[in-house]
């Protein structure tokens, strides 16, 4: 069996009722996502002006992340997908509001709303999409003008945290990988510091954490407006598709051409011979 | 789900416009003290679509925000405390939101709205 949970089921079946108790009851779970919440909040880099903030935390699980939120007086909401983690949230009653939400169908918040937005631990689950339907997105377009998401992740490897990475760019957010602990492989932490809108002085991306005080970072700013993270790279084995003896038979082909011209493609017309079988030649 | 997230939801299903508000169904409420932060309150006013707020808040009972709001007013603590009471300490357990638009129901069980989208929704 894969080693990272993200391989082995889809999140809401991976975090069922024992696997949410378990997580949420291990103190070395807690003790690190308090830490790296802590971190984020500090990415985050709202006004040193003590006002509380309306933030938003994707894949908010049980609330532990959350709670480090509430500790600093803010107010919060938490989306997750998975029940079981939103039900050990409410025995823990947390103070945030909770959504049973996927944060790659967009996320049902209007534009403009939201001071800043923290993910712990959570968006490499995106990278391992089991909807067949749409390429994961994650939507940001909540966030205030300015304000900042701050995304910590376990890349599978670099290429997908550069293609993510270059996706966001690309959307027109400012910023790039913080990489906390560089040289270290068990303490090595990737944050994503995204900033909406224009860049500006307090887009310039902060200063990683590291052993020796040196600083790592990657930059990139951009102008447009458009907040849109795609995130891809399946990793998962696809279920093998059910593929019945006969083959697909005409009828399936001509609706599929006729999809494809839909969507603009040129396709051959249909004749006599669309779907015939051919005779094995050699 | 108290009524500051009911102010920024909105319905995310492929096709709709207008999202905004969701209509809210009570089957139950309650009512959670907090303490009331002015600084909060003044930071997050703006965002506040306030007659969906107005609504929501006499969905549950609770008749007492004025019709309009404007910023000066938060300089009343009487303003203050309701806006607060409103946004803050009502609670919806039981019910569901509706999109305005599709007529879509999406259910909320112990606090918590289901918002995910079928397939086809997305
Ligand atoms: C390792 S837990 C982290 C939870 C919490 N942020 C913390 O720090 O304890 C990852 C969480 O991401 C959630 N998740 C995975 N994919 C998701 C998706 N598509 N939408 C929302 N949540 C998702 C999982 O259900 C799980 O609760």
């Amino acid at each position: 069996m894969p080693s990272r949970p993200e391989l082995r089921a889809p999140p809401e079946f991976f975090y069922n009722e024992e696997e949410a108790r378990k997580y949420t009851t291990s103190s070395r779970i807690i003790e690190i996502q308090g830490k790296l919440t802590e971190r984020a909040l500090e990415l985050l880099a709202l006004p040193d002006d003590g006002v509380p903030r309306f933030l938003l935390d994707i894949g908010c699980g049980s609330g532990l992340s959350g709670e480090t939120l509430s500790e600093k007086e803010h107010h919060w909401i938490g989306l997750d997908i998975s029940k079981s983690m939103l039900d050990v949230a409410l025995e823990r009653e947390v103070d945030g509001d909770l959504l049973l939400a996927d944060m790659g169908q967009g996320l049902a918040l209007r534009p403009g709303v939201i001071d800043g937005a923290i993910s712990i631990s959570a968006i490499q689950w995106l990278c391992n999409a089991d909807k067949s339907s749409n390429e994961p997105r994650l939507r940001l377009k909540c966030l205030t003008r300015g304000a900042r998401a701050v995304l910590q992740l376990y890349p599978e490897n670099e290429a997908q945290l550069e293609m993510i990475t270059a996706s966001a760019m690309r959307s027109g957010f400012a910023g790039g990988v913080v990489v906390d602990f560089p040289h270290s492989t068990r303490a090595k932490k990737y944050f994503l510091v995204l900033t909406c809108g224009p860049p500006s002085l307090s887009s310039a991306l902060p200063k990683a954490k590291t052993e020796d005080g040196e600083s790592c970072s990657d930059d990139s700013d951009s102008d447009e407006e458009n907040k849109t993270v795609s995130i891809s790279d399946r990793r998962r084995p696809r279920k093998k598709q059910k593929v019945n003896k006969k083959g697909k038979g005409r009828e399936w082909v001509v609706k599929k051409k006729e999809q494809m011209r839909k969507k603009g493609h040129s396709v051959p017309p249909d004749t006599k011979y669309t779907a015939r079988k051919r005779k094995a030649h050699f | 789900m108290r009524l500051l997230t009911h102010n920024m939801l909105s319905s995310n299903i492929k096709g709709v416009t207008n999202g905004f508000p969701l209509r809210l169904q009570v089957e139950k409420s309650v009512e959670k003290e907090v303490d009331l932060n002015p600084d909060f309150l003044k930071n997050i006013f703006p965002k506040i679509e306030w007659k969906a707020l107005v609504d929501a808040s006499r969905a549950l009972g609770y008749p007492e925000l004025p019709d309009e709001a404007e910023p000066s007013m938060l300089d009343s603590h009487d303003f203050l405390k309701k806006f607060h009471h409103a946004l803050l300490e009502l609670h919806v357990e039981e019910g569901a939101l509706i999109c305005p638009e599709t007529g879509r129901n999406f259910p909320i069980s112990k606090g918590i709205p289901n918002m995910l989208l079928h397939e086809d929704e997305v």
